[in-house]
C-alpha cells in the first residue's frame, strides 16, 4: 500500500516539474533557495558590522553599497534569506498537518464533535490573516516564534475545510466500509485508509500553503513584527532601507526582488501540481480556481 | 436562511470577542506589566491595573468591556489617554474611502477582463492576462507597493507622492494624489482574484448547451455573451466580489503602513507598537464586525441572483 502511494506522489512532482510553469517555478524557487541557505557562509562582511556612512553607494568593495546604518547590503541580503525560509517551511507543515488531522477526524466522525471544531475554526477565519497575526504578537511582542504560530493559525481553518472535505468523500469508499467492517479502530482507518486518499488535495493544498507562508512571513517581518535587530531579514530590510531609495535603492531593490521571484516560483509549482493532480482525478480544466473556492466555502 | 445566517454571524462576533479579550488581556500573564515595560513602577502598575480592572475575575473583566462596549463606550486609549472612538472614527472614514475607491476600480476592470479572457480563451489576451493575474497573487501586498513607489515615486518616474501622510485633521481628499498609490496597489492586489473567478465560470457558461441553442440559432456573439453567458456567470463573481472585500479588510493593514496613509489599518499597527490595549480590541473587532457583514450581504445577494436558490 504505501509503496504505490510512494510511486503515485512521486509520479505528481515529476509530471508537474515537467510542465512548463512547473519547472520554472521550480527554477526560481531554487535559485532563491540556494542564495538564502548557502548565503550566510558566504558572506563577505559580518551583516551586523558598520564599514561605511549610511546608503553609501556600490563601489570599493561593496558590490550593492551600503544601507540605512552603513552595513554591507550583500552580506545582509545573504544573510536575510535563511530567517525566512526555514520558518516557512516548518510553520507550513505544522498548519498543515494540524488542519489535516482536525479536517479528517471531523470528516470521519461527523456530529457534535465536527460541528465544534468547524465551528471554531470559522472564528478564527473570521479574522483577517495579517490582524490574526497582530493579535498575537501585540502584547507577547515581536518573536519568530509567534510569528511562525501565527501561520500556523492562519493555515489550519483553511486546510482543515480541504481535508474534511475529501475525507467525506474517502468515507464512501469501498475500502474504507471494508475496514469498518472488520471493526478496525476509527484512528487505524484514517490513518491506513483515509489519509492516503486525501494526500493528493492535501499536497497541492500544501504547496499553495508554502506560497502564503512566505508572503505573510514577509510581510510580518516588514511591519517589524519578526527578527530582532540588528539581524537581517528580507521583508525587514525593504521596511528599514525604503527611506534612502533616491541615495542607494540596492538594500531595497535586491530583497523585494528576491521575496517576489520567490513567491512567484513557488505559486508557478504550485499550480503545475494543482492542474496535474486536476488531470489525474478530474480531468477538466478550471479547477484551481474551483478548489479555491471549495477550500473557502465549503 | 437568512435570519439563520445573521445569527451565526452574531454568534461568531461573540466568540471572537472572547477570544480577542483572552488574546490581550488574559492570557499573557500580567497585561499591565506588559503595556508598561520592566521598568515601570509599582504605582503606575497598580494605577493601570484598576484602569483595567486586572485585579477581579476573568469573566468579570470581560463583562465589563464588552457592556461597556455594546453602550458605545469602548474606553479610553492608553496611548493618547484621549477616547478610543475618536481615534478609530477618522481612520475609519478614511480607509472606507479607500475601499470604495479600490471596489470602483478593481471590480469593474477584473469583471470585464475576466469576460475577454474567458471569451477570446487561449489567444494572447488570456494568456497574458492570466499569468499576470498568477504573479500579482503570489507576491506580497507590500512587494507590490515597494515595486510601485520604485518605478512611479522614486528611481525610474518621480510622478507620484511616495507616501500618502496628511497633516492631523486634514481629509485625504485635500491632495487626491496621495491616493493614487494605495489605490493602485490594492486594485492590482484584488484584481486576480475576481478575474480568475468570473473567467472560469465564464468559460463553464458558453460551453453550456444553452449557448450552444442561441448559437445555433444564429444569434451573434455579443447577445450570446451578454444575455446569455454573463447572468449565469455572475453568482460566483459575487462570491468572489465578497469575499475580496473582506480580503481587502486584511489588505488595507499593510498597505496603510508602507504609504503611511491614515487609516484604520495604520492605526491597528500603531496601536501594536504602543501596546494600547483598548485600541487594538475595538479595531480587531471592527475589522471582524465588517468581514461577518460582508459573507451575509454577499450571500443575500447570490440569493437573488440565482431563482433556483430562492425555492429550496
Amino acid at each position: 500500500m504505501s509503496v504505490t502511494w510512494q510511486a503515485l506522489r512521486a509520479s505528481t512532482w515529476f509530471r508537474a516539474a515537467r510542465t512548463t510553469r512547473g519547472w520554472v517555478g521550480l527554477v526560481l524557487v531554487g535559485v532563491v533557495t540556494v542564495i538564502a541557505l548557502a548565503g550566510p557562509l558566504l558572506a563577505p562582511f559580518s551583516p551586523t558590522m558598520l564599514v561605511g556612512a549610511p546608503f553609501g553607494a556600490p563601489g570599493g568593495g561593496h558590490l550593492l553599497g551600503l544601507e540605512y546604518v552603513g552595513r554591507d547590503t550583500l552580506a545582509r541580503v545573504l544573510d536575510g534569506g535563511i530567517r525566512i525560509l526555514p520558518l516557512a517551511a516548518i510553520a507550513t507543515a505544522g498548519g498543515v498537518g494540524l488542519g489535516a488531522f482536525l479536517g479528517i477526524s471531523a470528516g470521519y466522525r461527523g456530529g457534535a464533535y465536527d460541528e465544534i471544531v468547524m465551528r471554531t475554526l470559522d472564528v478564527l477565519l473570521a479574522v483577517p490573516q495579517i490582524i490574526l497575526a497582530l493579535l498575537l504578537v501585540s502584547l507577547a511582542g515581536a518573536s519568530p516564534l509567534l510569528v511562525g504560530t501565527a501561520v500556523v493559525l492562519i493555515h489550519a481553518p483553511q486546510v482543515a475545510r480541504v481535508a474534511r472535505a475529501a475525507t467525506l468523500r474517502a468515507a464512501q469508499e469501498d475500502f474504507v466500509r471494508y475496514s469498518q467492517a472488520l471493526s478496525d479502530p476509527p484512528l487505524r482507518i484514517m490513518l491506513n485508509d483515509v489519509l492516503p486518499s486525501v494526500a493528493g488535495p492535501l499536497l497541492v493544498e500544501s504547496a499553495l500553503r508554502l506560497t502564503y507562508s512566505i508572503g505573510i512571513i514577509a510581510s510580518l517581518n516588514f511591519l517589524g513584527l519578526g527578527t530582532r535587530p540588528p539581524f537581517p531579514d528580507w521583508g525587514a530590510m525593504i521596511n528599514e532601507n525604503r527611506i534612502g531609495i533616491d541615495q542607494n535603492p540596492w538594500p531595497v531593490v535586491v530583497p523585494v526582488a528576491l521575496v517576489a521571484v520567490l513567491t512567484i516560483g513557488a505559486s508557478l509549482f504550485a499550480d503545475a501540481l494543482a492542474r496535474v493532480t486536476a488531470g489525474l482525478e478530474l480531468g477538466s480544466e478550471g479547477v484551481v480556481v474551483k478548489q479555491e473556492a471549495d477550500g473557502r466555502d465549503a | 436562511m437568512v435570519i439563520r445566517r445573521i445569527l451565526l454571524g452574531v454568534l461568531t462576533l461573540f466568540l471572537l470577542s472572547l477570544l480577542v479579550f483572552a488574546a490581550t488581556q488574559v492570557l499573557p500573564g500580567d497585561a499591565a506589566q506588559a503595556v508598561l515595560g520592566r521598568t515601570a513602577t509599582p504605582a503606575a502598575l497598580h494605577a493601570l491595573r484598576l484602569r483595567l480592572h486586572l485585579e477581579r475575575p476573568a469573566l468579570v473583566q470581560y463583562w465589563l468591556w464588552i457592556s461597556s462596549l455594546l453602550r458605545g463606550h469602548p474606553g479610553m486609549s492608553l496611548a493618547t489617554q484621549g477616547p478610543v472612538w475618536e481615534l478609530v472614527s477618522s481612520r475609519l472614514v478614511n480607509s472606507a474611502v479607500l475601499l470604495a475607491l479600490v471596489s470602483a476600480c478593481a471590480i469593474p476592470l477584473s469583471l470585464l477582463a475576466g469576460v475577454v479572457a474567458a471569451v477570446r480563451r487561449d489567444r494572447a489576451f488570456d494568456n497574458v492576462t492570466s499569468l499576470a493575474a498568477l504573479a500579482v497573487a503570489a507576491v506580497p501586498e507590500f512587494v507590490i507597493a515597494i515595486a510601485l513607489i520604485l518605478l512611479l515615486a522614486s528611481a525610474v518616474f518621480h510622478l507620484l507622492p511616495p507616501v500618502s501622510l496628511v497633516p492631523p485633521g486634514t481629509s485625504v481628499w485635500s491632495k487626491p494624489s496621495i491616493l493614487v498609490l494605495p489605490v493602485l496597489t490594492l486594485t492590482l492586489a484584488v484584481f486576480p482574484y475576481i478575474f480568475r473567478m468570473i473567467r472560469a465560470s465564464m468559460i463553464e457558461a458558453l460551453g453550456s448547451e444553452y449557448v450552444e441553442m442561441a448559437l445555433l440559432k444564429g444569434m451573434p456573439l455579443r447577445r450570446r455573451v451578454l444575455a446569455h453567458a454573463l447572468p449565469n456567470a455572475l453568482p460566483p463573481a459575487v462570491q468572489a466580489v465578497g469575499l475580496t472585500l473582506a480580503y481587502l479588510a486584511g489588505g488595507v493593514v499593510v498597505v496603510e503602513y508602507v504609504f503611511g496613509y491614515p487609516g484604520i489599518g495604520q492605526g491597528l499597527v500603531s496601536a501594536v507598537n504602543a501596546r494600547d490595549l483598548p485600541t487594538i480590541q475595538l479595531t480587531v473587532l471592527l475589522f471582524a464586525g465588517f468581514y461577518v457583514m460582508v459573507n451575509i450581504v454577499t450571500d443575500v445577494i447570490s440569493l437573488l441572483l440565482t431563482p433556483r436558490l430562492r425555492t429550496r
